[in-house]
C-alpha cells in the first residue's frame, strides 16, 4: 500500500490493482503522471492490491482491475482501465 | 496454457433441467466450461441458475454466481418464481457477486479480470465451490471495445476455471447466434456450447434449445422445445427411443357401467383414453363420470380444463347427477383451469407437467386436449401433446382426454394427432333424424381389450347418464323418440301376439270341451237306449210267461187231457204270422 502525501486541497483517491498485471502497473504509472501534473499540491492516494486483499474488492464492489475511485470531493467516481486516456481521467477527477 | 487436459475423461454433472440431462447423457461437463448463448429473454440466466441450484440442493456442492447484467437482488427475486429459495441457499452454499458496472463508471483504458478472478478464487476456496456462473459476461467485455482484449479475458477465465477445477457456465447475449461473429471464438474455445433461441411464429412465442457442441461426449443435436415453468426450465425431448412403460392388467371403471361392459371390463390402468366428438356431445360428462368413479375409489385425481372454470364444470356435471363437490372439499380431486390464449403450447405442457408433479395424481382428465392442439402451427411443437401423453404414460397415470371436433365438418383430424397414442378411443357423435338430435357412442378402438362394435345411444337426464341399445329398422338407426316409439310398438306387437295366442288357446280348449261334452251326451244316450232295450226285453219275457201260466191255468180248469200241439195245426189253417204263437190260435179257438 503506497500513499502519496499531499497538502490539504483534498483530493482523495484509491487505486485497486492486481499485483503485477500489466494493466495494473500501467495504471499506477499513468496515475502518478496525472497527479504530478495536475494535483501536485494535494492528493491522497491509497493503492490496494487485490491479490493480497481480495476481501476489499467485495466490500467496495470492484469488478475489474485496475479501478480508480475518487472519494473526495463528492460525488464518488469510478474510473476503470489503465488510465491511459488522460482526458477521461481528468474529467472524472474534476480537473478544470 | 496447458497442453494436456487434467480431465482426460469427461464426467458429467446434472443440471436438473428436465430433458437436458437426457439429451446430453448426464448434464454438463464437470470441471469444464459451458457457454450458453442466446438472445434476450431466452432463459440463459435460468439455465445457469437452475444448474447452480441443483448442484447446491442435490449434490450439496457450493457455487458462485457472478451477475454482470442484473443485480443479485433481481436474480434472487426472479428465482423465487421458480420456487428456488435462494436466500436460504446463500447462507451456506451459494455466493452471489454483483458485478454490474454502474453507468457512471468512466472507462479510461484497457482493464482485465485478474483482480476479480483472484477475489473469486479466494471465495471459491472459502466455500469449497464446485460451480461458477458468469452471467452476461458480454456486458462487461463489450466495454473493452477491443476484440483481442475480449478474447484475452475469456481465455483468462477459461484457464482460471481449469486451474481451479470449477465447472463453469458462461452466458452470453447475442443478437442472432449465427450472425454474431464477434463472439464466435467463444464457441471454439469452450467445451460445450448450448444455444437458446426465442422466436415468434404466427404470434406464438417458442423457446428452443440446441446443444451445438460437446467435447468428448455424444449428444442429441436437434433443436428441442423448452418451457419455463414454476419448476424451472424444462426441455421436451422424445424420451428414450424404446418404450419402457410398466403395463398392468388392472382395469378401472369408466364410471358408466354399460360402457365398462362394452369395453369388456373398463379402461386399463395407466392407459390413455380419448373421447372425441362435436361440441355438446357429452364428452365432459363422460370425463366427469370417470373422475367421480376415480374419486369414489379414493384415487387422487386432477381435472384440467381449458377455457372453462372448474366451478362451472362441477356445476354442470351436477345437473346430470355427477357430484364432485365432496371430492373437491376432501382434496382428492383437484381442478386446474387455464386459458389457452396464454403461453405457447410447450409452455402450456410445461405448466401441466409441473402441475402433474405437484398433485401427483393417479387419474387425470384433460378437457379438451384439442384446445392445445388447435394452437399448433409450428413443426417443432406439432407433437408436443404426444410427448406430454407419453410422459403421463411413463408416470403410470390413467388419462382421459377429450378432443373437440369441428362440429360441422366432422373432421376427425384434430384427434388423429392424439389418437395414435391413445389406447382407447371413444367417439360420440350426433345423429340428427326425425327432427331430433341424439348422441351416439361408439368405441373406435381399444388396445388390448375386446370391445363392442355396437352403436349405443347416450342419454343424459337428472338421474344420470345411461347407454341404451339402438334399433335398426328398415336400414335406419332409431334413436330418441323414434327408438322410444319403436320400443313401444314392439311392446304392443308382443302384447297383441300374446293375446292372440291366449285367445286361440281358449278357443281350442272350448272346442275340446265341447267335443268332450258331446261325447258325454252320446254315451248317456247309449246308456239310455241300453236301458230301454233291456227294459223292453224284460217286459216281453214276463208277458209271455204270464200268458203261458194263464193258459196252463185255463187248461187245468178245462181239464184238458193233453196239450195241443198247435204249430202244425195253425200252419195248416193258414194262420197269418202268428206261427209259434199258439196263444193266438188257442185263444181264438178257445174263445
Amino acid at each position: 500500500m503506497k500513499t502519496i502525501q499531499a497538502e490539504k486541497t483534498g483530493l482523495r483517491l484509491r487505486l485497486y490493482i492486481a499485483g503485477n498485471a500489466p494493466n495494473s502497473l500501467l495504471a499506477i504509472s499513468n496515475l502518478k503522471a496525472i497527479c504530478d501534473e495536475h494535483f501536485a499540491t494535494g492528493c491522497v492516494l491509497e493503492t490496494i492490491d487485490l491479490l493480497v486483499h481480495p476481501g476489499r474488492a467485495l466490500a467496495d464492489s470492484i469488478i475489474v482491475t485496475p479501478t480508480l475511485v475518487k472519494f473526495y470531493p463528492l460525488p464518488v467516481q469510478k474510473v476503470i482501465g489503465t488510465l491511459s486516456d488522460t482526458n477521461q481521467v481528468c474529467v472524472a477527477l474534476g480537473v478544470k | 496454457m496447458k497442453i494436456n487436459s487434467p480431465y482426460p475423461v469427461v464426467t458429467k454433472v446434472p443440471t436438473g433441467i428436465l430433458g437436458f440431462d437426457q439429451i446430453t447423457d448426464g448434464g454438463l461437463p464437470r470441471g469444464r466450461t459451458t457457454l450458453v448463448m442466446g438472445g434476450p429473454g431466452c432463459g440463459k440466466t435460468v439455465f445457469a441458475l437452475q444448474s447452480l441450484v441443483t448442484g447446491a440442493n442435490e449434490l450439496k456442492e457450493a457455487g458462485i454466481f457472478v451477475a454482470f447484467e442484473e443485480s443479485t437482488r433481481q436474480i434472487v427475486a426472479n428465482a423465487a418464481t421458480f420456487g428456488w429459495d435462494l436466500p436460504s441457499l446463500v447462507k451456506k452454499k451459494l455466493f452471489f457477486l454483483d458485478a454490474q458496472l454502474s453507468p457512471e463508471v468512466v472507462k479510461a483504458g484497457e482493464f482485465d479480470l485478474v483482480g476479480m478472478l483472484n477475489v473469486l478464487q479466494a471465495k471459491a476456496t472459502e466455500l469449497d465451490a464446485k460451480w461458477i456462473v458468469f452471467d452476461g459476461i458480454d456486458v462487461l467485455l463489450s466495454l473493452l471495445d477491443d476484440a483481442v482484449a475480449e478474447r484475452r479475458e475469456i481465455y483468462r477465465i477459461r484457464d482460471w476455471l481449469f486451474q481451479n477445477g470449477l465447472t463453469g457456465i458462461i452466458t452470453q447475449k447475442v443478437g442472432g447466434v449465427e450472425q454474431d461473429q464477434r463472439y464466435n471464438f467463444l464457441q471454439f474455445m469452450v467445451d460445450c456450447v448450448v444455444i437458446l433461441r426465442h422466436q415468434v411464429v404466427d404470434g406464438t412465442a417458442f423457446r428452443n434449445l440446441r446443444v451445438m457442441k460437446y467435447r468428448g461426449s455424444g449428444f442429441a443435436s436437434d433443436e428441442f422445445p423448452i418451457s419455463l415453468t414454476t419448476d424451472g426450465m424444462q426441455l421436451t425431448n422424445r424420451g428414450p427411443t424404446e418404450f419402457e412403460y410398466e403395463v398392468t392388467n388392472e382395469r378401472i371403471s369408466s364410471g358408466l357401467p354399460r360402457l365398462d361392459i362394452m369395453l369388456h371390463g373398463g379402461y386399463y390402468r395407466g392407459s390413455n383414453v380419448l373421447i372425441s366428438g362435436a361440441p355438446g356431445t357429452a364428452k365432459s360428462t363422460l370425463a366427469g363420470l370417470f373422475v367421480a368413479a376415480a374419486c369414489g375409489r379414493g384415487e387422487r385425481t386432477l381435472y384440467v380444463s381449458f377455457d372453462e372454470g372448474g366451478a362451472q364444470i362441477a356445476r354442470n356435471l351436477q345437473s346430470v347427477g355427477i357430484k364432485l363437490a365432496p371430492y373437491l372439499e376432501s382434496g382428492v380431486l383437484k381442478m386446474y383451469s387455464t386459458r389457452t390464449r396464454g403461453p405457447n403450447i410447450e409452455e402450456q405442457f410445461g405448466l401441466l407437467r409441473a402441475k402433474v408433479r405437484e398433485t401427483n395424481p393417479r387419474c387425470l382428465v384433460i378437457d379438451p386436449m384439442s384446445a392445445l392442439s388447435t394452437k399448433v402451427s409450428h413443426v417443432a411443437s406439432a407433437d408436443a401433446s404426444q410427448h406430454f401423453l407419453d410422459f403421463l404414460k411413463g408416470e403410470g397415470i390413467t388419462v382421459v382426454n377429450t378432443s373437440l371436433e369441428g362440429g360441422f365438418t366432422a373432421d376427425e383430424a384434430t384427434a388423429t394427432g392424439i389418437s395414435t397414442i391413445a389406447d382407447t378411443w371413444i367417439h360420440v357423435s350426433y345423429i340428427v333424424q326425425d327432427g331430433e338430435r341424439n348422441r351416439a357412442l361408439t368405441i373406435v378402438k381399444s388396445r388390448g381389450t375386446g370391445h363392442s362394435n355396437q352403436v349405443r345411444e347416450l342419454t343424459l337426464s337428472d338421474e344420470g347418464v345411461s347407454l341404451t341399445d339402438v334399433f335398426v329398422a328398415q336400414g335406419k338407426v332409431l334413436m330418441g323418440v323414434a327408438r322410444w316409439e319403436w320400443e313401444q310398438e314392439e311392446q304392443a306387437t308382443t302384447r297383441r301376439t300374446q293375446v292372440a295366442t291366449d285367445l286361440k288357446r281358449l278357443q281350442l280348449h272350448l272346442s275340446q270341451a265341447e267335443a268332450a261334452a258331446r261325447l258325454q251326451v252320446v254315451q248317456t244316450e247309449i246308456e239310455a237306449r241300453n236301458a230301454e232295450i233291456s227294459l223292453l226285453a224284460d217286459a216281453t219275457g214276463s208277458a209271455s210267461k204270464l200268458l203261458r201260466a194263464d193258459r196252463a191255468m185255463m187248461r187245468k180248469m178245462r181239464h184238458a187231457d193233453e196239450e195241443v200241439r198247435a204249430p202244425k195245426a195253425t200252419s195248416t189253417n193258414g194262420g197269418p204270422k202268428t206261427n209259434g204263437d199258439p196263444t193266438t190260435n188257442g185263444g181264438e179257438g178257445a174263445v
